[in-house]
């Protein structure tokens, strides 16, 4: 392994990351890493906020931030608008910040990390050592794990931000990020670091009061990711974060911001994985996007948290608040979801189309197995003049799952002249499951157009047959038969995720038929 | 090669017997053609082989090489060798007709233990199969049969026939909604695959295919039976004198 490898891991990585068992049925990041963890009491009261803010060396104004928040949640209710079902959460039996115990240890180079860790970020596709390799070592295959990782390479660069439980633990390409004036780095670092970009964005877009699980991430968030792109500068490479919900009965709650300065360019990923465990776990993030003047912004998730098993135990509560706000003129943000995880997914990522002549778009594919519950959807803001948005949604329910769309569309008086196409397809599979589709129109002004157009469809049993006669098992069937329904949100995403996301329809719909 | 004896079938959901004591063997390397008139359970037939939902076997035995069809899976049909040419190939919105090429060889590959086919061998193989049966590379990129001619569907369907190489062929009206021109492609893309390990059961309504792909038997059926079978020339007499002389003959 040579010394010019450019990967920076920060705290939190473990000499204790355990060999990973495989097959463990259908959810294939189901394993758990065995590492020792420093957690904060469990509950939720001041001293907790005051010590997640202390640990993550935040200075003053960060504390009274999340304070204010935390005052504010106090008052507020849990929302219950969503078609979703699930027991009271308790709130206070949670623990509300867990890191790895081990965070004195800083490897400064990969022949200091455990390459336990690094199997383990194999399993999760983290393409960290994709990164090492075109960092310098290229055609160099010093180790078993470097020959997988070339394998496993396209050659196509992504800087990675991998956050475990509560703690970022790496973040590649930092250096030639910075040769751009890229900033790509945790919240808790761009905090202490670069306090005038947080200080004059953060809550810019997702205010602290704006729901029940904004407001309690801003008062607990304990890590996420940060980028600012700066005027002018096409960002050199994809970023991506992989968030990983370890520990048990602890909730998570990232918190992202991307600023897009005027006339810049970023794509960012996002994907992520948990345990398999029996209790249910909470996460609720938020992500905030600045865009300004003719910048853009492309944003993808892959969403793969344990959804639970058969009969719905365990799983992910997935409370997510994710805004774009274009807030100059012909600003660009375009969401691409595969949402196939969680047991509870509650999110509407969302534009606000503030600046004239900006444009938002929505490619989402929500798969709901088994007794998943998913109300997911977006909401198109438009304020500014001659503003368009785009919304495609393709639903996908199968075992006694329900699969709801919500979403609103908003033209504001001022926004003349405004478009708004919705299509939002939805398949079932079998006869226990459901889709619901709620499309909220508003239009205030007698320029603007909005198109609504909406499909409910089954798996056809002639397709099926085809398929079959042709060769291929029933699941490769329906997988086949689902792809090509989403094919178009497919085509939306980076080419590395949408064969990850392929390949996720085909394993979320396992057990769907037969 | 195919060894039907005696096959009864009834609808699944209805009392209705379609199959009543159908026997019929096709040895290696011949084509068979069926010919009969409308509701006298062709189509049955090669839908009861492929093993689509639906219909019950009652009795008798359906085999290929001596291995019983009706206890697979339609997929582990189609691994053994069973190819079903469709009457009204099914249209698959989204997926590309190449994915979906691909993603069949290689399942059937995979059933058989063999490797997947490399996507340079792959390319090169369907490049050429097309190219003969003047399938455009538009409508491989194109999703599965939306939107195709019905002619670009039947060629389609001789397409995945050539790729997927099997070694019983049952060809279900192929020649319907043809015209003459997309005959002579469909037929000198079958005749190209005849060989001394490969067969065919070829079901059509008229005689016109059968001067295109020469049969070696033909068979007349009725009632969900075989009533008469012969040469080449059965089906010139059925063309002349339509089945009526033909089916009183035999009572």
């Amino acid at each position: 392994m040579t010394a010019t490898i450019d990967l920076e891991v920060r705290e939190g990585v473990d000499r204790e990351t355990v060999e990973t068992v495989q097959n463990m049925g259908s959810y294939k990041y189901g394993w758990e890493t065995e590492i020792e963890m420093d957690y904060a009491p469990k509950g939720l009261n001041e001293d907790i906020v005051r010590l997640i803010s202390q640990k993550n060396n935040e200075p003053e104004w960060m504390l009274e931030w999340r304070l204010e928040a935390y005052r504010r949640w106090l008052t507020m209710t849990e929302p219950k608008w969503a078609m979703l079902n699930y027991p009271e959460i308790d709130y206070q039996d949670q623990f509300y910040y867990a890191r790895p115990k081990s965070m004195e240890v800083k490897p400064k180079s990969l022949d200091e990390v455990d390459p336990k860790l690094l199997a383990t970020y194999e399993k999760l596709g983290i393409p960290l050592k994709e990164q090492m390799i075109l960092a310098g070592v290229e055609g160099a295959s010093p180790s078993p794990a470097m020959d997988m990782a070339i394998a496993a390479t396209e050659g196509r660069r992504v800087a990675v931000d991998a956050v475990f439980d509560s703690v970022s633990v790496g973040t590649t390409f930092k250096e030639e990020l910075a040769q751009a004036g890229v900033i790509f780095c945790s919240i808790s670092e761009a905090i202490r670091e670069h306090p005038e970009l947080v200080k004059k964005y953060l809550g810019s877009v997702v205010p602290q009061s704006d729901n029940f699980f904004a407001t309690l991430n801003s008062a607990v968030f304990s890590d996420g990711s940060f980028v600012y792109v700066p005027k002018g500068v096409k960002c050199p490479m994809e970023l991506s974060t992989y968030f990983r919900i370890n520990a048990e009965n602890t909730g998570q709650f990232e918190r992202t911001l991307i600023i897009a300065d005027k006339g810049s360019y970023v794509s960012y990923l996002e994907g992520c994985t948990a345990p398999k465990r029996d209790t249910n776990q909470l996460h609720a993030a938020v992500v905030e996007i600045v865009v300004l003047e003719d910048a853009e912004v492309k944003y993808s998730t892959v969403q793969n948290w344990f959804p639970g098993d058969e009969e719905g135990k365990g799983g992910i509560y997935n409370f997510v608040t994710k805004r774009a706000d274009c807030r100059e003129a012909r600003a660009k943000v375009m969401w691409t979801q595969v949402e196939t995880g969680s047991a509870i997914t509650w999110k509407y990522p969302s534009c606000i189309l503030r600046g004239d002549e900006s444009q938002g778009e929505f490619y989402s594919i929500a798969i709901a197995n088994n007794m998943q519950q998913a109300d997911t959807g977006t909401k198109m803001i438009h304020l500014g003049r001659n503003t368009r948005s785009r919304i495609v949604s393709k639903g996908i329910s199968a075992g006694k799952a329900q699969n709801t769309y919500r979403g609103l569309v908003t033209m504001h008086p001022r926004a003349t002249n405004s478009r708004n196409y919705t299509q939002c397809d939805s398949l079932l599979i079998g006869d226990q499951c459901g889709a619901h589709t709620v499309p909220y129109i508003e239009v205030k002004n007698t320029s603007s157009r909005v198109e609504h157009e909406a499909t409910t469809s089954k798996v056809d049993d002639d397709q099926l047959f085809y398929c079959r006669q042709r060769g291929m098992d029933e699941e490769e069937a329906v997988a086949l038969v689902v792809n090509g329904f989403c094919r178009e949100v497919l085509q939306a995403l980076p080419m590395e995720f949408a064969m990850e996301a392929q390949s996720l329809v085909a394993i979320s719909l396992e057990g769907s038929v037969g | 090669m195919l060894k039907i004896e005696n096959l009864h079938v009834k609808l699944e959901e209805e009392d209705k017997q379609i199959l009543k004591g159908l026997s019929l063997e096709v040895p290696a390397g011949q084509v068979h053609a069926i010919m009969g008139p409308n509701g006298s359970g062709k189509s049955t037939l090669s839908y009861v082989l492929s093993g689509r939902d639906g219909y019950e076997v009652t009795e008798g035995s359906a085999t290929l090489d001596g291995e019983s069809l009706l206890d697979m899976e339609p997929e582990e049909r189609a691994a053994a060798g069973l190819f079903l040419a469709f009457q009204y190939p099914v249209e698959i919105p989204g997926v590309g007709n190449m994915t979906f090429l691909r993603t069949a060889v290689n399942a059937q590959r995979k059933a058989r233990g063999e490797e997947e086919l490399s996507s340079g061998d792959f390319l090169k193989l369907v490049r050429t199969k097309a190219a003969e049966l003047q399938i455009s590379p538009d409508m491989l990129k194109r999703p599965v049969n939306v939107g195709f001619s019905g002619g670009e569907k039947k060629r389609n369907e001789i397409l995945q026939m050539a790729m997927l190489a099997p070694r019983m062929c049952i060809m279900d009206e192929t020649d319907s909604g043809l015209d003459v021109d997309a005959m002579r492609l469909v037929s000198d893309g079958v005749n190209a695959l005849r060989s001394p390990e490969r067969s065919f059961l070829v079901i059509t309504h008229y005689q016109r295919l059968l001067n295109h792909i020469q049969p070696d038997v033909v068979h007349i059926m009725a009632n969900g039976r075989i009533v008469k079978s012969g040469g080449p020339e059965l089906a010139l007499q059925v063309e002349q004198q339509g089945y009526g002389d033909l089916l009183a003959e035999v009572g």
